[in-house]
């Protein structure tokens, strides 16, 4: 699956010696009759903010757990390390977890609870005290120590929880959603806020969210979860910018979709026959001749009036609907016999003006139209 | 208040009214309506529950029997000293309105009142009032009267008379109100100067019921707690659909009478019961236990009526912990003990707390089911409250130990919410 590997990705591929965690074969199932988690084999890098994206029910919060030792492994193993956790309670892991409900203790103030995983190890006074300082330094919450959880705000709940996910330098902690209960502005401030501490302290976080912008903002890596499957292991550029099924071209970002038919491949690019025509294509993920497919069209990737050269694929298309969104235009239009094909403009000089009934030509390059698999 | 302020002034309203007496104004008419709410049950409390409470507590201080009866010699004795005997006129008086009162039939009363305090009182009054009216009879009541020496006479009637104790009981049991039956509750009595003394060893018996009242209470509460602790975390962790059949078995029993039950675990229990026979037929034991009318008995029944208002605070509290937490705290390097100590048990505690009170004060208070499966040295003090006020009709004994009970109770009450708060109790 994995082909395009450019070499400023520093985690594109992990060797196996770099690998802090490695998942070998891993399957699990808590009914014995379907598997939530189908064959997975996952090596995360030391020092990689690595992220499990995808759907509920896709298999990433069990995996998360097995790593955690919440649940058991049914079948393969995960290394830590070079050592296998098979055997190893998750109090013996080392790993510090961050919950979605944060699972503060509210009998404790914050500074008990930092305290509280220091004691565990046997830390001693002045270790915990400078520990715990710092920590809260760190989230910025110097000054919060004495008061309990529930007088703190949502956000600087969520501060604390990493702060004592971290208080005891875990090499690698784990969040599980970490981000989904607080309200759309703080969450963008605290991603900002994560990706800080990881530069700052060189930890490896593997974390877990169903929220795209959130993993494109903040990982060296996204693992796309769909089906206790990986879909697609890849920096969030090329996530974006060159998803390998369709599955993940829908799941990040919004595309276009258009169904067709392969009739003939020249090296890395195929002719397709859609309904209202033929497009060229890049050929990444097809059976072959006569194999049906998706093409993959990002919306700002539809030129309106394109220029003759390098836009072979030209449709008539009719404007249905226009949504002003401030930095740009949304544009649905009617077109190869779908009404619901978006077009995004840019605000710009240079943007035509188009107007709702109008019937305008679109079009496309064939490096941004990718011809990809027909998800069952 | 009325002064024109500035309307700069942020404490007052534009029209210069002082922004309190405004709010209040403004806040009148739902106050009216809170109040209106809770008057039906308010004056219904008040009827059945507070009125007779008071009026039966009052009891325990009121002794009305001599100064209703014997006015004058309960005014008299007052006036004597308690030393040597009373002076021949105050017997006078006390033969004259002996007298009176054995015409209207209300000599026993008094003789009961003097019973309570010395066994055996009784039949001496009795026995003294009817001599003395055979006298005023045959002798003519004036003679009698001018006896210049009646305790001789009294003697004459019954040698006790020349005990000075018994005059003294007659002094101290003449006020209309006294602290007789309290001490009495906890093994004290006047002697003949007034004094407070311990009463004689043989007497001594409500101070070692009340310690076994407690006793028994505190060995129930913590069996409960026992039992109670892993049945609610079991209920609180399981799915809610199990766990809803498990609490409507567990509420079962409320549903059939206390009585019921109780006898149903003596049926149980007895030496050809079920219990008994079943243990014998799997050669658990050889012949059959003892397992009622003993103290044994008394912890099975009532940890078996009791364990519920234990479990169900516990449960409520637990059902409320975030399941979430016994994994943060394992992540975070504490082993499951640790985990369970430190942040499992401390958040089960407004719960623990409320159960243990409960718990421990109706255990305080249990009558039945001892006074059923229990032996005679299993019985707590409600049966002798009970006792008292059904067997020997000493209304007086019976108040004064419900006192005591009610004053024990928020005692502990009291500990209660200095230790924990009531703030942090969780009933259901």
């Amino acid at each position: 699956m994995l082909n395009a590997t450019p070499a400023d990705e520093p985690y594109a591929m992990v060797e196996a010696d770099d690998a802090l965690v490695r998942f070998i074969d891993v399957q699990k199932t808590f009914d014995g009759e379907t598997l939530v988690v189908k064959d997975l084999n996952l090596d995360v890098a030391d020092g990689e903010f690595l992220t499990l994206l995808g759907p509920s029910g896709s298999g990433k919060t069990t995996t998360l757990m097995m790593l955690a030792g919440f649940e058991s492994v049914t079948q393969g193993d995960i290394l830590l390390a070079g050592q296998s956790l098979k055997s190893t309670p998750p109090h013996r892991r080392n790993i510090g977890m961050v919950f979605q409900n944060y699972a503060l203790f509210p009998h404790m103030t914050v500074e008990e609870n930092l305290v509280f995983p220091l004691e565990s190890r046997g830390a001693t006074k002045t270790e915990i005290s400078e520990k715990v300082g710092r920590a809260l330094e760190m989230v910025e919450l110097g000054d919060f120590g004495k008061r309990r959880p529930k007088q703190l705000s949502g956000g600087q709940q969520q501060r604390v929880a990493v702060a004592r996910a971290l208080v005891y330098e875990p090499r690698l902690v784990l969040m599980d959603e970490p981000l989904g209960a607080l309200d759309r502005q703080l969450r963008e401030v605290m991603q900002y806020e994560l990706k800080r501490i990881h530069k700052e302290i060189d930890v490896t976080i593997l974390y877990v969210t169903h929220d795209q912008s959130e993993a494109l903002t903040m990982s060296d890596r996204v693992a796309v979860f769909n089906d206790g499957e990986i879909q697609q292991l890849a920096s969030p550029s090329d996530l974006y910018e060159q998803p390998e099924n369709a599955f993940v071209a829908q799941f990040i970002g919004e595309n276009n979709r258009l169904m067709g038919t392969v009739k003939e491949i020249q090296g890395d690019q195929c002719a397709v026959e859609i309904e209202g025509g033929h497009v060229l294509a890049s050929a990444i993920n097809i059976d072959g001749i006569g194999a049906r497919t998706t093409l993959s069209i990002r919306p700002e990737s539809v030129r309106i009036d394109p220029p003759e050269d390098g836009y072979p694929d030209r449709f008539e298309a009719r404007i249905e609907e226009l949504i002003y969104l401030g930095d740009h235009l949304r544009v649905r239009v009617r077109t190869c016999g779908h009404d619901d094909f978006i077009i995004k403009l840019p605000r710009s000089r240079e943007t035509p003006v188009v107007e709702v009934g109008q019937t305008r030509t679109i079009g496309w390059h064939p490096s941004d139209c990718r011809a990809l698999d027909v998800p069952d | 208040m009325t002064e024109a302020s500035f309307p700069s002034d942020p404490t007052f309203t534009n029209g210069g009214i002082p922004l309190k007496v405004r709010l209040v104004k403004a806040e009148r008419r739902r106050r009216i309506r809170d109040i209106c709410l809770i008057l039906p049950l308010f004056l219904f409390l008040t009827v059945t529950f507070v009125v007779p409470i008071v009026s039966m507590l009052w009891r325990s201080i009121d002794s009305p029997e001599i100064s209703e009866v014997l006015p004058r010699t309960a005014a008299l004795m007052q006036e004597w000293d308690g030393s040597d005997y009373p002076p021949n006129e105050t017997i006078a008086v006390l033969v004259e309105e002996m007298l009176a009162a054995r015409e209207g039939r209300t000599l026993g009363k008094v003789a009961k009142r003097l019973n309570y305090q010395n066994a055996g009182y009784r039949s001496l009054f009795m026995k003294t009032g009817a001599r003395l009216s055979r006298a005023a009879e045959s002798d003519g009541p004036e003679a009698l009267l001018a006896d210049p020496n009646l305790l001789a006479r009294f003697s004459v009637i019954d040698p006790r008379w020349e005990n000075r104790e018994y005059w003294g009981i007659l002094k101290t049991a003449a006020p209309p109100y006294t602290a007789f039956y309290l001490l009495q509750t906890i093994d004290r009595e006047y002697d003949t100067e007034g004094n407070v003394v311990r009463v004689p060893e043989d007497f001594a018996i409500h101070v070692p019921i009340l310690w076994r009242t407690v006793f028994i209470s505190i060995n129930v509460t913590i069996l409960c707690l026992l039992l109670g602790y892993p049945i609610a975390y079991l209920l609180a962790t399981i799915p809610t659909k199990y766990s809803n059949i498990l609490i409507l078995l567990l509420l079962l029993p409320f549903w059939t009478s206390l009585l019921v039950r109780t006898t149903a675990w003596l049926v149980l229990l007895q030496n050809e019961g079920l219990v008994n026979d079943l243990f014998i037929a799997l050669g658990i034991w050889d012949e059959p236990a003892q397992l009622v009318r003993n103290r044994m008995g008394v912890y099975i029944a009532m940890v078996h009526v009791l364990l519920p208002f234990m479990v169900l605070p516990l449960f409520s509290v637990m059902k409320r912990i975030d399941p979430y937490h016994l994994k943060a705290a394992a992540s975070l390097g504490a082993n499951p003990l640790r985990a369970f100590l430190k942040v499992y048990f401390p958040q089960t505690l407004p719960g623990l707390g409320a159960g243990v009170l409960l718990v421990f004060i109706i255990s305080l208070g249990y009558y039945i089911t001892p006074a059923l499966v229990g032996g005679p040295t299993d019985q707590m003090l409600s049966y002798f409250i009970a006792f008292h006020a059904n067997t020997t009709g000493n209304w007086g004994m019976a108040a004064a130990l419900s006192l005591t009970l009610m004053v024990g109770v928020g005692i502990f009450f009291a500990m209660y919410q200095r230790l924990i708060g009531s703030d942090n109790m969780r009933m259901g």
